[in-house]
């Protein structure tokens, strides 16, 4: 696996974790620059993400939704309090209502992001997820955030098909 | 014993002490009752009392007597029960990076 540490604090409810990828800080930073891309990993695999407008800059703001297996979409966006390509990335992560409005009701977390080059074309990401409070991590697990994540497996397989069927 | 599920934020909170995670680490083995439990600290008795009966109300520890006397012991499903919920989301960042990575070989191979 390419998960190299995961360090979770339930006293200051933060989550952080990294990662090592066999690519360049700029291929890495694709991931989330490029909406297609973004999309193809952000939603669990029974709820796919699509993005409808992106704007990865200071004071920007994505949007997107992501789409149920009986048709239910569940609304979202970030809003871009730092990007320093390919290095850094700081967002709000909310929910909205169907318009694209915020939806107060439901809590957001605020995520970190960080890209480094560590030599021989390799790349190492670190995300720090930070929660308003206990509760708010409860209701977020609690909408079945863990619904798709023992699919993630298939997931893969999924891609892996689908690159068999294109070369 | 019946105990309800633990208020999640009642949890972190009274594990975000110092000497309230010690508390609960000791109390595994669950010998001790509060007075031999404040020995260890250099506070009151008193002191280490409140402490104990915040874990308490957070369902980390209940009080189970034994004999004539009454041992601290620690609720392992209290504890667990918080850890489970940065367990599921780890899990769910691990699918991300998982897609990420897989996104990156994609692009790779399609390139080769």
């Amino acid at each position: 696996m390419t998960v190299t540490a995961v360090e979770k604090n339930a006293d200051d409810l933060t989550m952080s974790l990294t990662a090592e990828f066999d690519a360049s800080p700029e291929r890495v930073w694709q991931l989330w620059a490029d909406p297609r891309q973004l999309e193809r990993w952000w939603g669990p695999p029974t709820y796919p993400a699509t993005v409808t407008s992106h704007d990865l800059r200071p004071g920007g703001r994505i949007d997107y939704h992501m789409t149920g297996p009986e048709g239910d979409q569940v609304h979202g966006y970030w809003l871009v309090d730092e990007a320093d390509p390919p290095r850094s990335v700081v967002f709000r992560d909310g929910f909205a209502n169907d318009d694209g409005t915020p939806n107060p009701d439901l809590p957001d977390t605020t995520g970190r992001v960080r890209i480094e080059g560590i030599g021989e074309g390799r790349t190492r990401m670190s995300i720090e997820s930070v929660f308003p409070s206990a509760e708010a991590m409860e209701q977020l697990i609690a909408m079945g955030m863990e619904d798709g994540l023992t699919q993630a497996v298939s997931q893969i397989d999924a891609i892996l098909a689908e690159e068999r069927v294109r070369s | 014993m019946q105990t309800a599920a633990p208020a999640f934020d009642r949890v972190f909170a009274a594990l975000a002490d110092a000497t309230r995670r010690d508390i609960v680490r000791r109390a595994i083995d669950g010998e001790e009752g509060v007075a031999e439990l404040a020995d260890h600290y250099p506070m009151s008795f008193a002191a280490v009392q409140k402490h104990v009966a915040v874990l308490e109300r957070a369902g980390l520890i209940t009080k189970q007597r034994i004999g004539r006397r009454k041992v601290v012991r620690t609720h392992v499903e209290g504890l667990r029960a918080a850890q489970r919920l940065l367990d599921r989301y780890e899990q769910l960042w691990r699918g991300r990076i998982s897609r990420m990575t897989d996104l990156i070989t994609d692009t790779k191979e399609r390139k080769k």
